[in-house]
């Protein structure tokens, strides 16, 4: 029991501290890319050399990122195959498709573009070069597409079929896999948020500069554009993020539930606006979840359903099943009891169907399958002894969402005062220093922001690797858990590695750019 | 146009192509310790993780698809009494074969 507790955990812990320094350097990427592309068009419009030397600059500090995030992403790939061989093989095609588009279409149309991008200064038209850093925008965003679209399908599993025989899900409706609301929501978030990491990169890197009096034309420039499409994106995050709270009420409410430390929800329902966790709180008891409430009014109704009204179930609704009337229409939550107990079913009629197999049974064949697919809905229900197995860790869920919409909300402030500064619309006694501090604050306040929605959306899915089908638990592989604690100990110092790396080049590289190269970028 | 105007055009163009990689690569200052930290990462990955940390574990242990898909049900739907029974039942998958 302990080596499969310890197996799970360390092999959970070791996804996570990947995909986290992934998340390092994939939003920048998204973020600078689009920045780059609209200086290069200011140049291509204005002419002005200064631009381009401004536009050069970014795209330096771009070409660092992309540098050291390359590939990041592939030792995701490996933990598939190695750690959750039993997941790789039940998802079947559904992941294969998309990143194999991905690895197709977006990296070759990245990696064509991004040399033209870096080589083609001088050496190809203006508007040639000024495409090809918009397809290399493209191609970034592209290829987070694809792989959303394999995250939403674990959160939001549709546009498939089991297959017994082959013991794998066969993709049957490749539109609803790529057109699922959760897989569309989750793009645009994921790439507007992408943008707010850039915009507030740029703002910050540019307001260290003006800071230190140095380059201060091109930082003043750089911040009207970063802010610009920080603040942009930033409000285009929120209104994607309400898109997002409604996907989640509707597919893993469970979720909803631990992102508002909800027991028992009711009409009407607040939003927790400041709180903290209850860590005595025992499922049943008569505790509340969330100490020193402040509430907002019906706000996580109107969030999750836009119904100011609207019922919102809480973790022991859930458990214990209800109905609801919404819209003229009846919505049955069934107990948790009942889901495992169906989710057994589907496994007995999953192993009869495969001993029926082995006999060539077809009759036998026929019933098993009748009754998987009758209870296949719950599956993974089926591995939980107790209906609180299919709850998420609340405190780490409910902290993280808090974060990010503090620190989202900070990042408001941050942008508009930057471009205020910018426009010299601050009255004198507030354009000091303090603003300038205030935007190079923006730069860990957005990536505590980014990867804080990254452990909202994983870790509030939990147990669930495939939402209702399949628990981390039975998607793990059969190895020991020394060799995966080994390895994480090897990631960890790898990434540790890449991340002093990115970071002490870009700032030799901010060091040492002068003014020269940027105000006359052909003569430097 | 005729055939050696196509061809000639066609050589330009590869031409320019080629002078564009290696001029990049030439005039490259930022981009040599990037191209080598690539390398590096890429070595370290595919040559050490990849090769002997990280192997598929379906495809080492058995030789067929359908080995790997009895393999998998067999983990996915063993008789569960207690967590423990799961337990034990996913880690010995493979040793009871």
């Amino acid at each position: 029991m302990n080596d499969l507790v310890g197996l799970v955990d360390w092999s959970r812990a070791q996804f996570a501290l990947t995909a986290i320094y992934h998340w390092l350097f994939v939003p920048l990427t998204i973020g600078l890319a689009l920045i780059v592309a609209v200086m290069e068009s200011i140049y291509y419009r204005t002419g002005q050399a200064r631009w381009k030397g401004i536009t050069k600059f970014w795209m330096s500090l771009f070409g660092i990122n992309f540098a050291c995030g390359v590939a990041t992403g592939l030792i995701l790939e490996f933990e598939f195959g190695t750690n959750w061989s039993n997941y790789s093989w039940f998802v079947g095609d559904i992941f294969g498709a998309p990143l194999a588009i991905e690895g197709l279409l977006a990296f070759f149309m990245e990696a064509t573009f991004v040399a033209v991008m870096f080589f083609g200064w001088n050496k190809v038209s203006r508007g040639f070069h000024l495409a090809s850093t918009w397809l290399t925008a493209l191609g970034v965003t592209l290829s987070a597409l694809w792989i959303l679209v394999a995250n939403a399908w674990m959160q939001y599993p549709v546009g498939m079929e089991f297959d017994p025989d082959q013991m794998r899900n066969v993709m049957s409706d490749f539109g609803a896999v790529v057109l699922s609301p959760v897989a569309i929501n989750k793009f645009f978030h994921t790439v507007f948020s992408g943008w707010t990491l850039g915009g507030a990169f740029v703002v910050g890197v540019s307001c260290w500069l003006l800071w230190r009096k140095r380059n201060e034309r091109a930082a003043i420039s750089s911040v009207k554009v970063g802010g610009w499409v920080g603040l942009v994106g930033l409000l285009l995050t929120l209104y994607t993020g309400h898109g997002s709270a409604v996907e989640v009420s509707r597919v893993q409410p469970m979720k909803l539930a631990a992102m508002e430390g909800l027991y028992r929800g009711e009409q009407g329902q607040g939003l927790v606006g400041f709180g903290l966790v209850n860590p005595d709180k025992e499922i049943g008891d008569d505790k509340p979840g969330v100490l020193c409430e402040v509430s907002i009014p019906h706000g996580l109704s109107f969030l999750a359903n836009g119904d100011f009204d609207s019922f919102v179930p809480g973790i022991e609704d859930l458990i214990d099943g209800y109905e609801i009337e919404r819209d003229g229409h009846t919505i049955v939550s069934l107990p948790y009891a009942d889901r495992i107990e169906a989710g057994r079913v589907a496994q007995e009629a999953l192993r009869d169907y495969g001993l029926a197999r082995q006999t060539g049974d077809t009759a036998a064949m026929k019933v098993a399958s009748k009754a998987l697919a009758q209870n296949f809905e719950y599956f993974g229900y089926g591995y939980f002894d107790d209906p609180k197995d299919a709850v998420p860790p609340v405190g780490i869920t409910f902290y993280a969402f808090r974060f990010m919409v503090i620190f989202g909300g900070a990042l408001l402030l941050v942008f508009a005062l930057a471009l205020l500064r910018a426009y010299n619309r601050l009255p004198k006694l507030t354009a000091g220093c303090w603003v300038l501090w205030l935007g190079m604050l923006g730069l860990p306040m957005v990536w505590i922001c980014s990867e804080s929605g990254w452990v909202v959306a994983e870790v509030g899915r939990q147990p669930w690797v495939i939402q209702n089908l399949m628990p981390t638990i039975a998607g793990i592989s059969d190895i020991s858990a020394g060799s995966v604690q080994l390895t994480f100990w090897i990631f960890a110092l790898i990434f540790t590695l890449l991340l002093a790396a990115e970071v002490s080049i870009m700032l030799r590289y901010i060091g040492r750019t002068s003014l020269k190269d940027i105000e006359s970028p052909d003569a430097a | 146009m005729n055939d050696n105007e196509n061809s000639s055009n066609a050589t330009g163009f590869w031409r320019r192509v080629w002078d564009l990689y290696a001029d990049g690569f030439r005039r490259m200052t930022v981009g040599r310790s990037l191209w080598l930290l690539i390398a590096v990462k890429v070595l370290i990955f595919f040559g050490v993780l990849r090769l002997f940390f990280f192997p598929n574990v379906l495809k080492e242990r058995y030789d067929s698809d359908a080995e790997r898909a009895e393999a998998v049900r067999s983990a996915l739907t063993a008789p569960r009494q207690d967590v423990d029974s799961v337990h034990v039942k996913l880690l010995n998958i493979n040793t009871d074969e």
